[in-house]
Order: structure tokens, then sequence, then C-alpha cells
């Protein structure tokens, strides 16, 4: 079983939101991404300041396995990347949701909130896809 | 229509060990324990242990095996004594590569291994061309276990027992029989070591012995990047049968002499010699950070900057031990070896370094 912590959000293509409280969230690949992909081996992270709408690549994750979109979840203004990730990128598979968090960003419609999942909608996906 | 997948003897062993298992040419094989990059180093850095029972173990025997192996393989094993073995394969006429095998010469006969995936054709084209007094007998009731690494051999001592200093003793490629052990100095991830065929009912005990010795249990995962990273060919990606082993960096692999022995695929691949191959089999490396995967196309810079499609990735990945995009490529013969070289990737050409596999300096 995958661990889905109940205090973040979700979208369908298995990445976690923090709301930070403060107009900013944190993103990263969750549990149960990280051990679908296997080892992560390179991580391709956005540019600080690209402004990108929900939905957007903002990146991409490789694994031994194959190579991997990252979306984001919300729109909003990459405000930092996690760097330790270009050389440490088996972070992703040991704390996904601490040192493996992939990007912040200062929201642009704190709306788009509404539509992430929670923890229980989350695990209802996963269920599906195994 | 489904059909089940077979198991090997060591299938409930790999699940109680956290196994992942996949399916594998109609096997359920373990992909990794836990973590492919772990098992890989483990097998460079002290030894692991594969569960390779899923290969396909053909007996020949018959006061005409020597004759009847001798038309079918690219080696001459003729030139084999009784313990001795060598890598080869099985040609089609046209000189492309039905499969790559090793061959052991007994005291009686040869053992042949072959692939799981290839297993079906390999055996009917071995009845096919049967000649004279000949028996075939594949051995599924045997298992198989590589265990390899730079103290492979010390730490399967126990296990091993009496046979433990001649083997150790023998080079690359010699094998001997312990009782109902089949034991060979031979492998597939460029790591001293060997592999053990034995009895089924065996290899349960072998396994955990060897686990207990401090043998780390090693994937399909690890065993591709090993492979690899040895500059090993993997049949169906590397070469299958559109390609001769001329342009697989198999050359090496077919003996010429005696000028008469008339192998199947001789002529063909006698006129591809004299013509010059199409295609050559060359080692990449990214520059950079990235992974190279199977499938990528490969380009040479022209005269003018733009990039003109010479060939694709035939294995690609990350390098656990280089930390950097390895692959194997088949390009164009006609590329210089200076050519500037790019792999595309997401969009963005990629500058790629040819080179001369292994990507590793082998330590057996």
């Amino acid at each position: 079983m995958s661990d889905i912590p109940a205090d973040l959000k979700y979208i369908a293509s298995h990445e976690w939101v923090r709301v930070e409280g403060d107009g900013t969230v944190t993103v990263g690949v969750t549990d149960h991404a990280q051990d679908a992909l296997g080892d992560v081996v390179y991580v391709e992270l956005p540019e600080v300041d690209v402004v990108l709408s929900a939905g957007d690549e903002a990146g991409v994750v490789e694994s031994v396995k194959a190579a991997s979109d990252i979306y984001t979840p919300l729109s909003g203004t990459v405000i930092a990347v996690n760097s330790t990730l270009e050389d440490a990128p088996e972070q992703v598979n040991s704390d996904p949701y601490g040192e493996g968090w992939f990007f912040k960003l200062r929201l642009a419609d704190a709306g788009e909130l509404d539509e992430l999942l929670d923890a229980d909608g989350y695990a209802d996906v996963c269920d599906a896809d195994t | 229509m489904s059909s089940a997948l077979k198991r090997t003897p060591l299938a409930e062993a790999h699940e109680a060990a956290g196994a992942k298992m996949v399916p594998f040419f109609g096997w359920e094989m373990p992909l990794h324990y836990g973590s492919q990059l772990e098992e890989h180093h483990a097998v460079r850095s002290s030894g692991g242990i594969f569960d390779v029972s899923h290969m396909t173990v053909v007996d020949i025997s018959g006061p005409d095996a020597t004759a009847y192996l001798q038309r079918l393989l690219t080696q001459d094993v003729a030139t084999l004594a009784p313990g001795q073995a060598s890598y080869g394969a099985l040609l089609n006429e046209a000189g492309g590569v039905i499969d790559d095998l090793i061959a052991y010469r007994r005291g009686d006969g040869y053992r042949l291994i072959v692939n799981a995936a290839t297993r079906d054709g390999d055996l009917a084209w071995l009845e096919t061309h049967r000649t004279g007094a000949v028996e075939i007998t594949e051995r599924p009731e045997l298992a198989m276990l590589a265990v390899q690494g730079p103290e492979a051999l010390a730490r399967a001592t126990a296990w091993l027992g009496a046979a433990a200093p001649a083997l150790a003793a023998l080079p690359p490629f010699a094998f001997l029989e312990d009782g109902d052990r089949f034991l060979a100095r031979t492998g597939y991830t460029g790591e001293d070591g060997f592999e053990v065929v034995l009895p089924a009912a065996e290899a349960v005990d072998a396994w955990a012995a060897l686990l207990a010795a401090g043998l780390a249990p090693a994937g399909l995962g690890a065993r591709d990047t090993l492979r690899l990273e040895a500059g090993m060919n993997l049949y169906g990606q590397d070469m299958d049968q559109t390609i001769s082993p001329l342009e697989a960096n198999m050359g090496w692999t077919v003996a010429w002499a005696p000028e008469d022995r008339a192998f199947l695929g001789r002529d063909a691949l006698a006129a591809q010699k004299a013509e010059g191959v199409p295609t050559r089999q060359v080692g990449l490396r990214l520059e950079g950070k990235g992974v190279l995967r199977a499938g990528l196309e490969v380009f040479e810079e022209g005269a003018d900057g733009a990039w003109d499609p010479v060939g694709t990735l035939t294995s690609g990945a990350f390098s656990p031990t280089l930390k950097e995009g390895i692959g194997l490529a088949r390009i164009k013969a006609t590329v210089p070896k200076a050519a500037n070289l790019a792999v595309e990737m997401r969009g963005q050409y990629r500058r790629v370094l040819r080179c001369r596999p292994p990507f590793i300096k082998k330590r057996s």
C-alpha cells in the first residue's frame, strides 16, 4: 500500500500539492508514482519565474524504466525548484513528500485548489490504476 | 486465449524476498527486489545472484553431434575440449541471427544454453536441420542461477564445497560438473563469477544458501544495465533475424577456419564481409545529464550544420556505475568515426560520444 498523506492535495496524474497557506504551494510526485517508476535517475525541473497554467508540462522524471512528464496541478509562477534533485534524484524514491519535492508555485488562482483531489479521492485513483 | 505465465522453481522465494514480478517472454520473473540500482551496485561491488531458470537448456548428443553443430553454429565446436565453452550464434541462410547462445563441450556431447524468448524458434530450427545420429533433448527440469560479482566465488565457497577451488581456478568460459551441478565461468554482467545449472528440486536450497552467504538477490532490471555496461548484446534488441553478426559486434564469434566448414549463413556472411556491412554497432555516451533509451534516433551533423538521421539506439539506459546515459546503436557504416553525433530527446539534439563497448572495464 502506498503512502497518501491526509494533509496534501492530489491530481490523477500522481502529483501532490502542499498548500503552504501564504499563497504558495509545493509540488512533487506521489509515493504511488515513485513506486511505479522505480529508481529515479534524472529529474528535469522547470525554470524559476516561469509562468505555468494548470495541466502544463513542468518537467520530466526519468527512472530506470521510463521517462514521464511532470504536470503542474495549478496555475502560477515558479518561485523555487529543488535543485538538489540534480545530484540526488533518488530522493524522489526515498522521500517523495519531503526531500523529493519538485517545485514551488505562487498561485495565480487559489480557486483552483477546489479542483484537486483529497487523499481519499486520490486513493480511489490508485486503486483503479492497479 | 490467455495462457498462464510459467514460474521458475524460485518464484515463491522471489515473492518472499519482496520481488516485483513481471511477465517476461512467457515467464513470471523478478524485475527487482526494491531497488534495481542497489542490486546493480551490489553486483559490481560484492556479489549478486540472479534466477535465470527461464533460459533454455538443450543437450545435443549422438555420434554426429559435432558435425551437426559445426553446421549450425558460428563458432566451431570441434575446437572445444571437454570442459570448454564458447559464445556464438545460430544464423539463418541470409546470415541473420536466429539467436545467440553458449555451447558447452561435455565429455559425451554438448549443452546449448539459449534465450527464453527464442526457445520455440530455436528448437524448431535445431529439429529442421537435424541430420545423422543426433539427439536433441531440452532440459526443462533444470534450474539455472547466475552468481556474479568480485566476491561471488568467495561468498559461494561453502555452498560449492569441494568444487570451489577447481571452479575458481578455471578461466572464463570453462566449466566443470560436480555431481548434478553444472558450474560454468560464464555470465552476463562483465564481472567475475559463475553460472550453475542444477536440478529444479535443488534450486530453492541453493538460492537460500547463497543469499545467506551475503549474495544480493538481483532482478532482470539490474541484469540489463549490467550487461549493457559490459557491452553485451540483448537478443531481440541489439540483433535479430534481419541483422548479421558482423553488424552486431559479433564478428569475433564467427570461426571462418576451416574454410570448408559450411555453417548455415556462411555464404551470406562471406558476401557481406566482401562487400562491406551496411550498418555497424557502436557504443554511445550521452553528454551531460539524462538517460538514453532504446528506439531513439541517431543523427550525424552534416557540413551545413543540419542533423541527418543515420541510425537508431538498440539498447539504452542510465549507467549506474558511470552515472550517465549509455547505449548501443546501429548506424550506417558510412558514418565517419570522427562525425558529430546526436540523439533527439524531447525536441532537442543532444550530443553523444561514440565509443567502443564495453563501457566499463571487464574485471573477470
